[in-house]
């Protein structure tokens, strides 16, 4: 139910009551989006996406973190290799 | 696609369950509060991977699993009225009330509609002057912004045959709720990222406080989750028990303002009752007495429902982290998503249905095998 996800903003305009609308891109759907709770993005943003509604920015710099954190995790050297079958993870992501 | 794919990497995610082995040394009770979450984690097999010290257990965070029997039944009496034109979120179709679940209704003739957004309902409504048209509010905060809006703007646009039923909770009580619990064994918490995106963390640092218990607000892709898991762990191991913020690309400690004065503009906290729980005070979201021409609860009045649950179903204990689906007698066997008994085999953030959507029904040989791939 609180599934959200991102997408990249493609249009933003105020549909005929005033409300400020928008169109983003979900990997290739696009879908309209409410905007009045985001007033500060701007066309080619990423925004966080609820029921139609747009809830936060998606912050790039923050997004990016996560390949800070790959880099200080390699540099944490030789760890013992977890003894889990290779691939098992992604086998068991790309199955669903 | 972006923002999805890089948090599924594997190399990442064999980094981080390395660093979470090397810093456990004794066991740890984990809740992820969020459905969501529940779901990636068993979709990706993300307990299996952690060191046996690690249990994760799941949260009440699934809101279709927490209406009140009372409240759908209420729906159903709704939904049946021949002027009513009834929407919902597809995933309460399936709920069980007392005696049938929407898509029977439906199925007799009742107009029952599924919507994206509940915006949609107010072009519902103005297509359709002669019926009522009534949304099923549910949800946790994440879904609050959007339900307010809908009320406001119907309100703002003089739609007055739009009303909604109102099942709305709130997360931090039902947390408080669980630690204050004799049957407790939760020690940290994976906290619901999209419920905090809309309402900030600052509301979890009295409860981190007061039980002395960490709380990592965290994403929903397989890396947030671990690194969620490895920030609290952490934290455990060192013997803190702050509010950290594993999620920040979405989540600011004040949330979003302008979505949280619209829903305290339409909404007031209110006791709720949750399925298999019980009532929990100040847990909810009623409508804002300015707004009573569109509580669908006050303009239909509908009588006190003698409501019946199934005995066999423990759908509360697993939503409140105490069991697991796979102690429940009927689990896989009278209670399947073809036939539930309990919301939380019927909504996908359920955990029964989770379970079961992964083969977790099927007997492995030795309970610490590795799964195979289930078809």
């Amino acid at each position: 139910m609180c599934l959200a996800i991102p997408g990249k903003l493609i249009e933003i305009a105020s549909d005929s009551n005033g409300v400020r609308m928008g169109k983003a891109n979900f990997g290739g759907i696009v879908k309209q989006v409410c905007l009045e709770y985001t007033p500060e993005v701007e066309t080619g943003d990423y925004v966080l996406v609820h029921v139609g509604f747009a809830l936060s920015k998606v912050n790039e710099e923050e997004a990016a973190r996560t390949y800070q954190l790959l880099d200080e995790m390699k540099q944490l050297g030789e760890l013992d290799t977890p003894d889990w079958d290779n691939n098992l993870f992604f086998e068991r992501s790309t199955s669903s | 696609m972006k923002f999805l794919d890089e948090y599924r990497d594997e190399t990442l995610a064999r980094k981080i369950v390395a660093e979470v082995r090397r810093i456990t040394t004794k066991p740890w009770v984990l809740m992820e509060v969020c459905g969501g979450q529940t779901h990636a984690i068993v979709k990706y097999g993300i307990d299996r991977l952690l060191p046996k010290e690690i249990e994760l257990v799941h949260g009440p965070g699934c809101p279709v699993c927490v209406t009140s029997l009372e409240m759908i039944d209420k729906a159903h009496a709704i939904a049946q009225r021949p002027d009513v034109i009834f929407c919902s979120f597809g995933d309460m179709l399936r709920v069980p009330g007392s005696t049938d679940d929407l898509l029977i209704l439906k199925s007799r003739g009742a107009d029952v509609r599924v919507v994206y957004s509940p915006i949609d309902c107010l072009k519902i409504a103005r297509a359709n002057p002669d019926k009522k048209v009534v949304f099923f509010a549910i949800g946790f905060e994440t879904t609050a912004p959007a339900n307010a809006m809908s009320v406001w703007q119907a309100s703002k646009q003089g739609i007055k045959n739009f009303s909604i039923l109102v099942s709305h909770v709130l997360v931090p009580p039902s947390i408080a709720s669980i630690l204050q619990s004799p049957l407790n064994r939760v020690q940290g918490f994976l906290g619901p990222g999209h419920v905090c995106t809309v309402m900030g963390y600052h509301e979890y640092e009295p409860i981190a406080e007061r039980f002395k218990v960490p709380i990592v607000i965290t994403g929903f892709e397989p890396i947030d989750i671990l690194e969620g898991v490895l920030m609290t762990v952490r934290q455990l191991e060192g013997g803190s028990h702050e509010v950290q913020n594993q999620y920040p690309r979405v989540v600011h400690r004040e949330g979003n303002r302008v979505a949280q004065d619209l829903v305290n503009k339409v909404f007031e906290v209110c006791d709720r009752k949750w399925r298999g729980v019980g009532s929990i005070p100040k847990s909810g979201y009623k409508l804002r007495y300015e707004f009573h021409d569109h509580d669908a609860e006050r303009i239909f009045d509908i009588k006190e429902i003698d409501t019946q649950e199934p005995e066999i179903c423990i759908s509360g204990l697993v939503l409140k982290g105490v069991k697991k689906p796979h102690d429940c007698p009927a689990f896989g066997k009278q209670c399947t998503p073809e036939h539930p008994l309990g919301a939380t085999m019927v909504s996908a953030e359920g955990a029964c249905a989770a379970y079961y959507a992964y083969g977790r029904h099927l007997k492995l040989a030795d309970p610490n095998e590795k799964p195979t791939k289930v078809a």
